[in-house]
C-alpha cells in the first residue's frame, strides 16, 4: 500500500505542474535582440564535440551549434532545409536529389560542396555510424554531378533515412581536414570545423568550451547570440544556485534533480520546459534477462508487468515528469504508436496469480523467489526508480536485490557478462522505430557486449523478419502495419517491460527566448535564441 | 651547522633515490594490475555514453585503445614507457597523458597552495593561542571551533558558502576559475581568479585549519610539560618568550608532519571541493578518469602522486633536521 503521506505528496506534486511552462519559451512580443553571451551547462564534459564519431549526448548538444545538416526537423519531426534547400525522391524510391545551398562556407574560408557530403558518406557514416550503420550502407553511391548536387543510390528504398540526415545523425565532416586521416583520432574532433551558427574557439578540458558568433553563416543576421559559453559544472547543487543566481541562462538534458526542478520553476526569472525532444523520444524501460532462472517463463515477466503500478512511478519518483509507456515504440511517435497492444494494468492479484500458475508459490516467509535488479547508474531518480520497482515487487512477494555500480559495471555485467536477472535503461526512438527500437529487439544484438543492445537477450525469428521487412518496405502504410504487429509481439513476449516515456526538461533563464524552435533542438543549434535585456537589480 | 645539515641531507638524498626508483616502480606495477581489477573497459564506457554501438565501432575503438593485445603485452608497454619517463597516452582525451597533468596542475597548485597556506599559518596560530590560554574562555572558543569544522562534512560547507555568499549576498562567483566570457587579462584576469578562489580555498581551508589547530594545540601542551621549559621558567624567561622559543619551535615537528601530508596529496587534488566549485583541477580529472576507465590517464595522476610524496617526505626528513639539530636523518 501506499503511504498516505507519499499519497499526499504526488498529489501535491500534481497540483504543482501547471507551474511548469510547457510551452517552447513563451515568446515575448518585440524583435529579437542582438548580442550578448549566453552561459549554459553542459554536464557531463564531452570527450569529444563531433557527434559523427561520437553519438554521446553532450557531444551533440555543443556540436550542434557547430554543424548544419543536410536538413532540420520542425517541431513535427518534418524535415525542413539547411544545408539542403530541397530534395527529390525518385517514383522507385531508390535515388534521392539533394540540391545544396550556394555560398556555404567551413568556418575555415574553404567552400563547402557536394563533395564533402559523398567523403563523409562513404569515410563517416557508413564505417563509423554507430547508431545506425546499415541505414547508410544501403545507399550504394553518392555521386557529385556538380558542387552543388548530390545523389544518393539506393540498394532499397528507405523511409527511416529522412529521419536522420540531421546535423547530428548524419554530421558532414569537412572532407579537406579529415580526408587521408584517421577519422577517429582527427585532432579536429575536438577543435570543430563546421558550417554552422557558431565557431568553435578554445575548450580549456574540465572548465569550459567556448563558441563566438559565425558573422558568415548563410542564414544572414543569424545567430542573434554573440557567444556561447558551455560550463562544466560536475555539482547538481551548484547547477541549481547557478540558475537560480542568474549566472546560468541555459541547461539542457535534465541538469538538476527533480526535486530542484520543482523549486526553481517556481522562481519568476527561471523556466522549465520540456520541448525539443522529440526527435530524441526517450522511454525507460525494465530488462529481463530472458536467459535467467525465473524470467524465461513469460508468465513470470507478465506477472512483474502487472506488478508495477506506473501512474505511481511517474509521481512519485519522476515529478510527473512523464507518461506511462503501454508499448516499445512512444506515443510520440504517433503514426507507428500502438493503442490495441496487450496491455498489463497495474493489478497485484493478476500478478500473483501468474506467478502461482508458474510455480513460484509463496514460502513460509511469503517470499516467493529472490531476483536482482541492477539499475542504470545514472543518478538518483533512476536508483529511486529500483528502490520503487523493489517495493513494488515485494508486495507479490519477489525479493529484490538492488545492485548500484558505476556505468562500466552496469554495462559489462548486463551487456557484456549478463549476469543479472534485471536491469532498468533508458533509450532513444527516435522519429522511426527502425533508428532507435529495433536494436533493443533485434537478434543481431543479443548477448554481444555492446551496451544498450538487446539487454534481455531476446531472439526471436518473427521480429528479425519484420525489422528486414520494414528496412526497404517503400510503402509508409505497410510499415506501419509491420511496427504494429511487432509491438503486438513485443508486448505479448515482453522481454523487455517499457514504464515510462520521459519527459527531459530543460532549465533556463526568463531573459532567453526562442530557446526551442525545432524538434531536434537538443541537439540542434541555437540559431535563433537571444537573450532579452537583464533585469534591473534593485 | 647548516653546512652540516646541507652534506648530511645530500647523502641522504642519493641514498634515498635508490629507494624511491623501488618504491616508486613498485607502486606501478601494484597499480597496473589493481586497476584491471574494475569491470568493463573504456571502449565499453565510450560506447556506453554514445547510447548505441556497433560490434565493428566497439573492435575498431578497443583496436585503437591498444585494449585488443594480451595484458602482457600492455603490461609491458606501460613499464617501457614509464622506464622512458614516458607517462602514456589518453585515448578518451586524445592527450598525452602528461600534458593533461600539466593543463590542471596551476589551478591544483593555486587551490591547494591557498587553501593549505591558510589553513597552516592561520590553524597553528589558534592553536598557540589556545595553549597558551590552556582551560580558559579562547581556548574553549578555539576548540570548539576547530571541531565544528572538523566534524562537518567538507562538500555541506562549500554548497553552503555558495548559497549564503553566492546565491543570497551575490558577493562572490558560484564556481568555475574565471568569468570566461569578460575576457580579463593582466591585474584584472588575477582579482578574478582571486575571487574564484575565496570560496573554494576556504571550504578546503576549513577542515585543515580545524587539524592544524588541535595539533598545535595538544604539541605545544605536551611541550609545556617537559623539564627545560621549567628550566626556562625558572631562571625568568618572559611567557610570551618561553612559549615563542622555545614551546612553538619544538612543538612544530608535529605539524611540519602534516604539512608534508598534505602537500604529498596535492596532485590528488581535492575531488569533492573541486566539483562543488567546478574547479578544474587534478582530483576531478583522477576521479572521472575513474569511471571512465581512461586507465593510462589514472595510472599516469597515481605514478606522479606517489614520486612526489616520496619527495616531500625527503624534505620533511631534512626540515626535522634543521628545526631540531637532535634530530638523525636514517
Amino acid at each position: 500500500m501506499m503511504s498516505r503521506r507519499a499519497f499526499a505528496q504526488g498529489v501535491a506534486l500534481l497540483a504543482l505542474l501547471p507551474a511548469f511552462s510547457l510551452a517552447p519559451s513563451a515568446h515575448a512580443a518585440g524583435e529579437p535582440r542582438r548580442g550578448g553571451t549566453l552561459n549554459a551547462i553542459i554536464q557531463p564534459e564531452p570527450v569529444s564535440l563531433t557527434a559523427a564519431v561520437l553519438a554521446a549526448a553532450p557531444t551533440g548538444i555543443v556540436g550542434g551549434n557547430i554543424f548544419d545538416g543536410l536538413v532540420k526537423y520542425d517541431l513535427a519531426l518534418k524535415p525542413q532545409p539547411e544545408l539542403a534547400e530541397r530534395w527529390e525522391t525518385s517514383p522507385d524510391g531508390r535515388t534521392i536529389t539533394f540540391h545544396l545551398r550556394r555560398g556555404v562556407t567551413w568556418h575555415d574560408g574553404k567552400p563547402f560542396t557536394s563533395a564533402d557530403v559523398q567523403w563523409s558518406l562513404e569515410h563517416v557514416w557508413k564505417p563509423l555510424n554507430p547508431r545506425n550503420p546499415a541505414l547508410f550502407r544501403n545507399i550504394t553511391s553518392a555521386e557529385t554531378p556538380d558542387p552543388h548536387t548530390v545523389v544518393f543510390k539506393l540498394a532499397e528504398p528507405s523511409v527511416a533515412l529522412f529521419s536522420m540526415l540531421n546535423g547530428n545523425g548524419a554530421q558532414i565532416l569537412p572532407k579537406h581536414l579529415y580526408e587521408g586521416t584517421n577519422v577517429l583520432t582527427n585532432p579536429h574532433n575536438a577543435k570543430p570545423v563546421g558550417t554552422g551558427p557558431f565557431v568553435f574557439k578554445e575548450w580549456v578540458k574540465g572548465s569550459h568550451i567556448l563558441l563566438e558568433r559565425n558573422p558568415n553563416y548563410w542564414d544572414a543576421g543569424k545567430p542573434y547570440l554573440d557567444r556561447i559559453v558551455f560550463r562544466v559544472v560536475p555539482d547538481g547543487a551548484a547547477r541549481a544556485a547557478g540558475l537560480e543566481k542568474g549566472d546560468i541562462h541555459y541547461a539542457p538534458l535534465s541538469p538538476i534533480p527533480l526535486r530542484d526542478a520543482e523549486r526553481l520553476a517556481k522562481l519568476p526569472t527561471v523556466k522549465v520546459g520540456t520541448q525539443g525532444y522529440d526527435w530524441l523520444s526517450p522511454w525507460l524501460y525494465l530488462d529481463f534477462n530472458v536467459d535467467s532462472r525465473h524470467f524465461k517463463d513469460a508468465r513470470v515477466r507478465r506477472a512483474v508487468a502487472h506488478a508495477i503500478d506506473r501512474e505511481a512511478l511517474i509521481k512519485l519518483v519522476w515529478f510527473g515528469f512523464g507518461k506511462a509507456a503501454i508499448s516499445p515504440v512512444p506515443s510520440t511517435l504517433a503514426a507507428f504508436h500502438d493503442l490495441e497492444v496487450p496491455k498489463y494494468p497495474f493489478d497485484p492479484k493478476k500478478a500473483e496469480a501468474l506467478l502461482d500458475e508458474a510455480g513460484l508459490k509463496r514460502g513460509p516467509d511469503g517470499t516467493r523467489l529472490t531476483i536482482t535488479h541492477d539499475f542504470l547508474p545514472y543518478g538518483e531518480d533512476y536508483r529511486r526508480t529500483g528502490e520503487f520497482v523493489k517495493q513494488s515487487l515485494k508486495r507479490v512477494g519477489i525479493e529484490v536485490t538492488l545492485r548500484g555500480q558505476d556505468t562500466a559495471a552496469f554495462t559489462r555485467r548486463v551487456y557484456g557478462d549478463r549476469d543479472f536477472d534485471l536491469s532498468s535503461s533508458w533509450s532513444g526512438s527516435f522519429p522511426d522505430p527502425q533508428l532507435g527500437v529495433a536494436r533493443l529487439y533485434s537478434s543481431a544484438f543479443a548477448g554481444k557486449n555492446i551496451p544498450w543492445s538487446n539487454g534481455s537477450g531476446f531472439r526471436s525469428a518473427e521480429a528479425d523478419s519484420i525489422f528486414k521487412a520494414v528496412e526497404s518496405e517503400p510503402d509508409p502504410t505497410k510499415r506501419i502495419q509491420a511496427w504494429k504487429r511487432f509491438q503486438v509481439l513485443a508486448q505479448t513476449e515482453l522481454p523487455t517491460l517499457p514504464l515510462v516515456e520521459l519527459r527531459f526538461f530543460n532549465v533556463y533563464s526568463s531573459r532567453l527566448r526562442n530557446a526551442v524552435t525545432r524538434g531536434d533542438q537538443i541537439f540542434g543549434a541555437l540559431t535563433e535564441a537571444w537573450l532579452d535585456e537583464p533585469e534591473k537589480k534593485n | 651547522m647548516t653546512r652540516d645539515v646541507l652534506r648530511d641531507g645530500a647523502l641522504h638524498a642519493a641514498r634515498r633515490f635508490g629507494q624511491i626508483v623501488f618504491v616508486v616502480l613498485g607502486i606501478a606495477v601494484v597499480n597496473f594490475f589493481l586497476l584491471r581489477l574494475a569491470p568493463g573497459d573504456a571502449a565499453e564506457v565510450l560506447a556506453g555514453e554514445a547510447g548505441a554501438a556497433t560490434p565493428e565501432f566497439m573492435a575498431a575503438l578497443r583496436q585503437q585503445f591498444g585494449l585488443d593485445q594480451p595484458v602482457h603485452v600492455q603490461f609491458a608497454k606501460y613499464i617501457g614507457n614509464i622506464l622512458t619517463l614516458n607517462l602514456g597516452y589518453s585515448f578518451r582525451q586524445g592527450m598525452p597523458v602528461s600534458w593533461l597533468i600539466l593543463d590542471r596542475l596551476p589551478a591544483t597548485m593555486l587551490l591547494m597552495g591557498a587553501s593549505i597556506g591558510f589553513a597552516s599559518i592561520l590553524g597553528s596560530a589558534l592553536g598557540f593561542l589556545a595553549a597558551r590560554h590552556a582551560g580558559r574562555l579562547t581556548d574553549t572558543v578555539v576548540s570548539v571551533v576547530a571541531l565544528l569544522f572538523y566534524a562537518t562534512p567538507v562538500f555541506w560547507i562549500g554548497v553552503v558558502l555558495i548559497v549564503v555568499f553566492s546565491v543570497w549576498l551575490d558577493w562572490l562567483p558560484v564556481g568555475g576559475m574565471a568569468t570566461i566570457e569578460a575576457g580579463y587579462t593582466g591585474i584584472a584576469y588575477a582579482v578574478d581568479v582571486a575571487r574564484h578562489l575565496v570560496l573554494p580555498a576556504l571550504t578546503l581551508g576549513l577542515f585543515y585549519l580545524a587539524i592544524y589547530t588541535r595539533l598545535m594545540r595538544a604539541s605545544m601542551l605536551q611541550v609545556y610539560g617537559e623539564d627545560f621549559i621549567r628550566t626556562a621558567v625558572a631562571k625568568g624567561v618572559s611567557p610570551r618568550n618561553v612559549a615563542a622559543r622555545h614551546v612553538l619551535r619544538n612543538a612544530l615537528l608535529p605539524v611540519v608532519t602534516m604539512l608534508g601530508m598534505q602537500i604529498g596529496s596535492i596532485l590528488g587534488g581535492a575531488i569533492l571541493v573541486e566539483t562543488v566549485f567546478s574547479w578544474p583541477g587534478l582530483g576531478r580529472l583522477a576521479f572521472e578518469s575513474l569511471f571512465q576507465r581512461d586507465l593510462n590517464l589514472l595510472l599516469g595522476i597515481l605514478l606522479s602522486s606517489s614520486v612526489l610524496v616520496v619527495l616531500v617526505n625527503i624534505a620533511v626528513d631534512l626540515a626535522y633536521r634543521l628545526l631540531d639539530p637532535r634530530v638523525e636523518i636514517g
